[in-house]
């Protein structure tokens, strides 16, 4: 698997080939919300709920062989296609790994401009909420 | 002025301009519309030429902005049809309006038991107002039910109305369906059981020709900003004898006659309702919206509003997985509507990468939303200013966007 910024590149390598073309672009994002894992019906409760998201978005995430693995969901295919590029750079890797990391490749793709503030400010919700589930593991695999 | 569409959008500056590449088509008009350069100029003009306070320098320039501003309030009077301009008092918009009829007329009238009736469609700002009273007051909030299309339920409204009901508050025109509510027999069929009623005239003033006494609502309530005029600016218009009855919103300077420590004596009306400096800007300069209507003519703006919203229907109607929300046979120009399989927010930022700005959400009518079963819908509005063009463009956006959960 190649590294948090060999994927960060990636991701905006694939943006790029986009081009400027918003609605192709945005169109692409639903897309990727089609790949997202299916989440566990049981799981849609509200204390998974991110707060401060206009849409819904649920987040869960265990830890597996010291790595964290994540699992989400929403109620919107443009926020699941958020999702899931940020669980393609951040899932199943150490919590050093996720706590360390730049997500650069947010502002690289001009996302803010694209989505809008009320979708940034839950894309940064969701971002706060996956880095407090890996410091949580991280103090219980320390312990 | 003749209906020229391409002399109307010459006077709205904000439209000529890009989107994401795009230019910008705006249909969030119930949300807000655009103003014309006439308003704008007289915003330029009071502040570079006539800013003062009114109503109490013996100066020239106090007197000319006191002559602008009650000029505005004229020309209220005469855009509502009210039989005076002392029964015109200008507010921060709709929402506070209501607020103040909950606060003063809802203080003096509404006792325990006592019952409001408003309906399903209400605006937010037409419910929690009313909510607050009835707790302090032991009163009752009824809801009106209304159909699958949107229309009011008749034999359920009669039902409700009882000697109990002291208020009916009611809205002219759905913001978030498009609905004309029939407030004429409203009017007719509540004071008959002696009920006042106020209108919220938020989304029917800039379509439908109003006249208060025709009408003889006790209240209407609307704001400056979706009739082409400056934010920040409401009215409510009261009946005189109602008005003088009520006890005084908020205390303070213009609002009263004489002060001691002792008593206070309040001024007459409409400045009994205006305590503090009021939004003088803005009330001069909401004079050249009006006259940009009345230029016009509102049986001409709700043609051709009219012939946007058919054309619209006609060019959605056979989308797959088009629903439209609010089908009343009577409207104004909204088309509420959803996509099935996707998320309104979702639809509307698809639609902005186009150049078109919509409005998405409940509309600050949830309860509305619940009784459809949705979260929210997806919200054109058209104004005087929009284009059969316009409308194309957005019907192949809803038409591709359906495509990808409809095929
Ligand atoms: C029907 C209706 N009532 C009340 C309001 C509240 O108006 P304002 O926010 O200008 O006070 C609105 C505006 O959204 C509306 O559409």
């Amino acid at each position: 698997m190649s590294s948090i910024t060999g994927i960060q590149d990636e991701i905006v390598s694939e943006f790029d080939i986009l081009g400027d073309d918003r609605e192709s672009t945005i169109f692409y994002i639903m897309e990727l919300g089609g790949n997202l894992p299916d989440f566990p019906a049981a799981e849609q409760k509200d204390e998974n709920l991110i707060k401060g998201c206009q849409s819904k978005v649920w987040l869960i995430a265990n830890e597996e062989n010291g790595k964290v693995r994540y699992l989400a969901d929403s109620n919107t295919d443009i926020t699941k296609g958020l999702i899931s590029l940020l669980i393609r750079v951040l899932d199943n890797r150490t919590p050093e790994e996720i706590l360390s990391a730049d997500l650069n490749f947010i502002e690289r793709i001009g996302m803010g401009n694209l989505i809008g503030s009320q979708r940034s400010n839950g894309l940064a919700a969701m971002i706060k909420q996956m880095k407090l589930y890996a410091l949580a593991f991280q103090t219980k695999l320390n312990a | 002025m003749r209906f020229d569409i391409n002399e109307i959008r010459g006077l709205f500056p904000v439209l000529h301009q890009e989107v994401h590449g795009r230019p910008l088509i705006y249909f969030d008009n119930a949300a807000t519309t655009q103003k014309p350069i006439g308003v704008i100029e007289a915003l330029t003009n009071y502040y570079e030429l006539d800013n003062s306070n009114i109503h109490r320098g013996a100066h020239t320039l106090a007197d000319r902005a006191t002559r602008y501003y009650e000029a505005t309030r004229d020309a209220v009077r005469d855009f509502i049809k009210a039989k005076e301009s002392a029964e015109i008092i200008f507010t921060k918009g709709t929402t506070e309006s209501i607020n103040l009829v909950a606060k003063t007329f809802g203080k003096k009238f509404i006792g325990k038991d006592d019952e409001i009736l408003i309906s399903t469609m209400e605006h937010h700002s037409n419910i929690v107002p009313w909510q607050m009273l009835c707790e302090e007051k032991g009163a009752n909030l009824k809801v009106i039910p209304i159909s699958d299309e949107g229309e009011i339920i008749w034999e359920e409204f009669e039902n409700l109305l009882s000697p109990r009901t002291k208020l009916v508050s009611i809205v002219h025109a759905s913001n978030a369906l498009g609905t004309i509510n029939p407030v004429e027999k409203m009017i007719e069929a509540a004071h008959a059981v002696g009920a006042k009623v106020l209108l919220d005239g938020a989304q029917s003033t800039s379509h439908l020709e109003i006249d208060v006494q025709g009408l003889d609502c006790d209240f209407l309530v609307f704001s400056a900003h979706k009739l082409y005029g400056p934010t920040g600016l409401g009215v409510l218009y009261g009946k005189r004898e109602l008005l003088e009855a009520m006890p005084p919103f908020l205390g303070g300077g213009e609002m009263i006659k004489e002060v001691t420590f002792e008593k206070t004596t309040y001024n007459e009306i409409p400045f009994k309702f205006e305590a503090g400096t009021p939004n003088i800007a803005d009330v001069i300069a909401f004079k050249e919206a009006l006259a940009f209507i009345n230029s016009l003519g509102k049986s001409q703006i709700k043609k051709h509003e009219d012939e946007l919203l058919a054309y619209a229907n006609e060019l959605t109607k056979d989308i797959k997985g088009f629903i439209p929300v609010g089908t009343a046979s009577n409207k104004v120009s909204v088309l509420s509507f959803t996509i099935n399989g996707m998320h309104p927010f979702d639809v509307g930022q698809m639609l902005d990468a186009r150049g078109i700005a919509v409005r998405t959400g409940h509309h600050c009518t949830q309860p509305l939303m619940q009784r459809f079963g949705i979260e929210g819908t997806v919200r054109a509005s058209f104004a005087v200013y929009n284009t059969k063009t316009e409308i194309e463009n957005l019907a192949e956006g809803i038409a591709k966007i359906a495509r990808i959960k409809n095929k």
